[in-house]
């Protein structure tokens, strides 16, 4: 929550030796990368056998980018993060919320998710194996083990954030179940649990390479497993690149959602004159 | 006697269901034939049989000991660097770009990478650890150090507190909220990667001897080794606790205190 926060106030009252903008000088550091890992295995500060140089990197992408078996993986690495995400978010918010607004069952199960959610999910590694072998589901239940946790956990500590006024005030308009989680619950729960979506997010992306490496399912994993195996280093950096930008893409979609969807609530709150 | 009451009450909330689920669990296994699920009797018996004996020392400790490691190493890098970076806005902003892009990169990816730079033995796994759980401690320090009280950072100025008393008592805990939460989501990465390392190329370690069980369909025991990394999971989560109620004792104080007067 603080990161939003302190996002916007960067460019502090002290900016008076930065002449060159945050921007500018980020587009230096990537290139400046790139270019150390060009320059250092030619000038045989590496092996280039390990580590090719950025230029070779670039040409496997391309390379990768005319294979349809590419496109293939990177869809089936899409498909089974997003469909692992929505399961937990869905799973995660229904829960959370009914978990959340029964004190006695928020009480009771309080012990049983502490237990249950520090649990390394690749834990369940060898019995994905054993019910799923190296279909989508075996990957699927890594994931959803793995980021529900973090979308439930952070939609009980939304409910139980309810402004106890707030809560009150709709006892005494006697607003119904449906009409409570609509207009006092829901509202007070969504930064949290849009919080929650994003940890989620980039938690699911790593179960789901994790599960392709590791249990075979078809995707990007697996294509990196597959250069490496026959030795195709520049390809392996390459897709290990593919998988970065995802990350890149994922993380900068869900922060971009994140303050559209809560644009509203800081502002409410400063309104409100205390 | 109603203090008395309170207590029974909250053990018994606390106890109640885990109780309830690990006794359905137990009888409903309990004439299991099914080799998929075997009784928990069973699973309990070769926990004891697979992991207290030779295994102990083969797998469970040099695991636990790379992974100690591989997480000190990336504490030490992690807020060492994130100091640097968060303090200096130049740097930073040289640097950010960068550094997201490498965060985002899921850590399993880079197996395949680190083994074909430092071979498949203790070294690799250390590696492997220490690439995925400093990004977010690196990001969190860089974080917590640019959020630091400005306040403060002016009140050090005047009183000309610099060198390593500022970096003390002024940035490192000024970070330390945030520095904790990176430790925290580090440590989630940690045993994952410390387990998937040992999946591919190793010859011992929990996550080598786990599979290896389930490859030859010992499943009872495969089970007692899932078992034991929850275990193993639960036990460092409740320790790092620990350490966070200890290290972030005062915080807590001063976000209780401001939640009574605002």
């Amino acid at each position: 929550m603080t990161a939003a926060v302190t996002d916007d106030r960067d460019p502090g009252p002290r900016g008076t030796g930065g002449a060159t903008s945050p921007v500018l000088l980020g587009l230096v550091g990537l290139v400046g990368f790139a270019l150390l890992l060009e320059a250092a295995p030619r000038l045989g500060l590496i092996s280039a056998e390990y580590a090719p140089p950025t230029s070779r990197i670039a040409a496997a992408l391309v390379d990768q980018a005319g294979r349809p078996a590419f496109w293939t993986a990177l869809g089936n690495t899409l498909r089974t993060w997003l469909s692992g995400l929505g399961i937990s978010v869905a799973a995660g918010v229904v829960l959370g919320v009914v978990i959340g607004a029964v004190p006695l069952l928020r009480a009771v199960t309080a012990s049983t998710i502490e237990f249950l959610r520090p649990i390394p999910s690749v834990a369940l590694v060898p019995l994905a194996v054993l019910l799923y072998g190296t279909g989508r589901n075996g990957t699927l239940l890594l994931v959803v083990y793995a980021s529900f946790w973090q979308v439930l956990i952070q939609v009980l500590h939304g409910v139980s954030d309810v402004d106890p006024i707030a809560r009150e005030t709709a006892a005494s308009y006697r607003l119904g179940p449906w009409a409570r989680i609509r207009y006092l619950v829901w509202p007070t729960t969504l930064p949290y649990a849009v919080t929650g979506v994003r940890l989620a997010a980039s938690v699911a992306l790593i179960l789901t390479v994790t599960g392709e490496l590791v249990l075979g399912t078809p995707g990007l994993g697996g294509e990196i497993d597959v250069a490496q195996s026959s030795n195709a280093v520049p390809a392996m950096y390459a897709l290990v690149v593919v998988t970065g930008l995802v990350g890149v893409v994922a993380n900068l979609v869900t922060r971009t959602a994140e303050r559209r969807v809560l644009a509203w609530h800081p502002s409410v709150r400063k309104e409100v004159p205390i | 006697m109603s203090a008395g009451l309170r207590l029974l009450r909250r053990s018994a909330l606390f106890l109640g269901l885990p109780v309830v689920l690990v006794g359905v669990w137990w009888f409903t296994s309990a004439n299991s034939t099914n080799p998929y699920w075997p009784p928990l009797s069973n699973i309990l018996t070769a926990f004891r049989e697979t992991w207290l004996g030779d295994a102990l020392v083969d797998d469970v400790v040099p695991s636990l000991a790379r992974l100690a490691i591989g997480y000190g190493a990336a504490l030490v890098v992690g807020v060492g660097f994130g100091l640097l970076i968060g303090s200096n806005r130049w740097l930073r902003s040289l640097l950010e770009p960068v550094l997201e892009f490498l965060r985002a990169i899921p850590p399993p990816v880079l197996v395949p990478i680190v083994i074909l730079v430092a071979g498949i033995d203790d070294l690799m796994k250390v590696i492997v650890i220490v690439s995925g759980v400093v990004w977010p401690i690196l990001l969190n320090t860089v974080e917590g150090v640019r959020g630091a009280d400005e306040v403060l950072a002016d009140t050090c100025r005047s009183y000309r507190i610099g060198g390593l008393l500022r970096l003390r008592q002024f940035v490192l805990r000024a970070a330390s909220p945030q520095i904790m939460t990176g430790a925290r989501q580090g440590l989630a990465i940690a045993i994952i990667l410390m387990v998937i390392s040992e999946l591919k190329a190793s010859t011992n370690g929990l996550g080598y001897r786990i599979v290896d069980l389930q490859r030859l369909f010992l499943i009872t025991p495969m089970w007692s080794g899932v078992l034991l990394l929850g275990i193993i999971g639960v036990t460092l989560s409740l320790l790092f606790r620990l350490v966070e109620s200890r290290v972030l004792n005062w915080y807590h104080g001063v976000r209780a205190a401001e939640r009574i007067s605002p």
